[in-house]
């Protein structure tokens, strides 16, 4: 049955060969390492703790934002141990992301410096 | 395309269970896809009165039948209604939901809770958009531009929660058909073997899936903008009323192609069946569905030409836009290359689909032109944008809504409907379509500015000639409804393939078993296999 084979895929038993099962550990560490980067978030904000880097305020706030991120997506929703296909719907949404957030700047940045004869 | 034989049984999705708790707790694909042709029937209703208003309104210049405020009113009610609750669900939440599991080989879409869950979230999505009524009613137009959105005192916040929510049920209904075309198709039925329809709602359920969370987040933004006063677009909080542009068209843009791609896919099916004839370009017609659903992310600046964006922007997306027309165009030659040498047959779904042809080609082209930024700047926010997107959306998706609608009928319900009177709501919803949207291409071309209450004098005639079109529009839908009603409840009993089509759908019985299939079809056939 078509419907037999599928539900079993759907679970993770078909090509792959099995489900993983994430050993608790890991799901411990990687709780104890986004709580060290939440910290870490608190701790290079300005106004808390005086620390400026300038123009890289929002870029390091960003970066630790973007391994926590992983973080989850590879441990808690088991990116990493699933077919790629998956990872790449994943990067597909990101890229689509990118493409809006970079014709939005594209626009606000050569607004401010062409002068518009519209 | 061969497939196991199906014998009837009497078992039926329509009398497996009865009452009416068993239709709402329903989780087969079928009777979900009933629900959301009955909410997206009455939905048109209410947005058709709502246009019906409008006309009347400009029937002469000056007042007459209502006040600026209330047009207002009238013209944001019809477009969120026909935008949100009929064309974006039409096809893909109704057609879709029962066809295509069949069309596959499936025993239901890969999550039926999920389904359930998004036509409640269509309805209650609708609920709390409705409750803006109480609200002083909402004056934004369907589009919500901001800064005036945010600042006024209607009910705004109301309307942009209840399409954040029926967004939810958008996601969720693309989700599902992703997740089932991956995964529940028949053995045998390959990617290639796939009907054009499946195709079609393949590539909408990617752009329903990637895009629909950015508007989602726009509007939850202006309700947070409303209530908390945070200045994310309002310019006097340091906010910038463009940017809420650029977030609400990378939605609102491929949102066109969630409405129009899978209206393509029934036009191939249409089109194929009534020419008894193999599909032109089968892969080409499937891959220009997936390209125009990955082109349609690239385009959505052309509708800020004038709003402020940047020329270097404006001059990148006008030239992108010009790309949409190369897939839509493959699709066009293919279909007319399958009418070449075909047995036509002018049945009702043949009818409307041809009717299609026509009118989106119109659309589409016109669309074209409004790609252009020099001739946008003279045409945008005229009659003339008004025309190309009704062109597009009831010459092209309501169409092909009527075109399956009349398709499968014999398929959904195992009854058929009165040929006849079905072949005059096409020529009543044809003609009085042209005769309401052809006159405001020179409305606009004229100068006449869309959203307007009132008109110069010389604006008149045209603007009568528009709503004379718009009642005979009326008058053709009101007709289809009672050929539909008939149809169901008092129509001669349908064979299981009263049109002789090809694809799997029309190999189990009309209507189908409570499984789809009595045994597992086994595909070892393209869908068009003719001659």
């Amino acid at each position: 049955m078509a419907h037999t084979k599928a539900a079993a895929e759907a679970h993770g038993h078909g090509e792959h060969g099995g489900h993983i099962i994430v050993p608790m550990s890991s799901y411990v560490k990687v709780l104890i390492a986004l709580l060290i980067l939440t910290a870490l978030t608190v701790a290079v904000a300005r106004p808390v703790s005086g620390f400026d880097a300038g123009i890289f305020n929002t870029l390091i706030a960003f970066l630790i934002a973007t391994v926590k991120a992983s973080l989850v997506l590879a441990i808690f929703m088991g990116l990493k141990y699933d077919k790629k296909l998956n990872l790449a719907i994943f990067l597909t949404g990101v890229f689509f992301l990118l493409v809006l957030l970079l014709f939005c700047v594209l626009d606000i940045y050569t607004r401010v410096h062409v002068q518009s004869t519209l | 395309m061969s497939a196991t034989a199906t014998a009837p049984s009497g078992d039926n999705y329509l009398n497996h269970e009865k009452g009416l708790w068993s239709w709402l707790t329903t989780l087969d694909h079928k009777r979900i896809g009933i629900l959301y042709m009955i909410s997206v029937m009455v939905f048109f209703l209410l947005g058709g009165i709502f246009a019906m208003l409008m006309r009347t309104e400009l029937i002469a210049p000056g007042r007459t039948i209502m006040g600026p405020e209330t047009y207002n009113r009238v013209m944001t009610y019809h477009g969120t209604i026909m935008v949100f609750m009929v064309i974006i669900p039409g096809i893909p939440a109704f057609l879709g939901n029962f066809i295509m599991p069949l069309q596959i080989g499936a025993k239901d879409v890969a999550f039926p809770k999920l389904n359930l869950i998004s036509w409640y979230c269509l309805m209650v999505g609708a609920l709390v958009a409705f409750t803006s009524l109480f609200y002083n009613g909402v004056d934004t137009g369907w589009t919500f531009y901001t800064p005036y959105s945010i600042r006024t005192h209607t009910g705004v916040t109301f309307m942009v929660l209840g399409a954040f929510i029926m967004g939810f049920s958008s996601i969720l209904t693309g989700l599902n058909f992703i997740v089932t075309i991956h995964k529940l198709r028949a053995p045998g039925m390959t990617f290639w073997r796939m009907p054009l329809f499946c195709w079609g709602l393949y590539s909408t359920a990617i752009i329903q899936v990637l895009a629909t969370p950015v508007l989602a987040i726009t509007l939850l933004l202006i309700a947070c903008e409303r209530i908390l006063g945070v200045g994310i677009f309002d310019p006097t909080l340091g906010g910038d009323p463009v940017l809420f542009e650029h977030f609400f068209w990378f939605y609102s843009h491929p949102a066109v192609y969630i409405m129009i791609l899978p209206a393509m896919g029934v036009i191939s099916e249409v089109i194929t069946a009534f020419s008894h004839k193999t599909i032109f370009g089968y892969k080409a017609i499937a891959f220009s569905s997936i390209g125009i659903a990955a082109v349609s992310f690239f385009v959505w600046g052309h509708h800020l030409f004038v709003a402020g964006q940047s020329e270097v922007a404006g001059i990148i997306f006008s030239f992108i836009t010009m790309l949409v027309g190369v897939p839509t165009a493959i699709k066009v030659f293919n279909w007319t290359a399958t009418l070449y040498k075909g047995s036509i047959e002018f049945k009702p779904p043949m009818l409307f689909a041809l009717g299609f042809l026509f009118l989106f080609t119109i659309g589409g082209v016109t669309g074209i032109m409004l790609a252009t930024i020099a001739l946008d700047v003279h045409l945008h926010d005229t009659y003339f944008v008004v025309a190309h997107f009704h062109y597009v959306m009831v010459g092209g998706t309501l169409m092909a809504i009527m075109a399956g609608f009349y398709y499968w009928f014999p398929k959904i319900f195992g009854r058929m409907y009165n040929i006849f009177w079905a072949r005059i709501t096409f020529v009543l919803i044809f003609v009085g379509f042209n005769v309401t949207f052809f006159p405001q291409f020179i409305l606009g071309a004229m100068g006449m500015p869309r959203r307007y209450y009132d008109y110069l004098p010389a604006f008149t005639s045209l603007n009568r000639i528009s709503s004379i079109g718009a009642y005979t529009i009326g008058l053709g839908f009101l007709i289809a409804l009672i050929v539909i009603l008939q149809g169901i409840f008092g129509g001669e009993k349908a064979s299981a393939n009263p049109w002789g089509a090809k694809t799997l759908e029309w190999s189990t019985v009309s209507p189908p078993p409570h499984d789809n299939f009595v045994t597992e079809p086994i595909v070892t056939a393209g869908p068009y296999e003719y001659r």
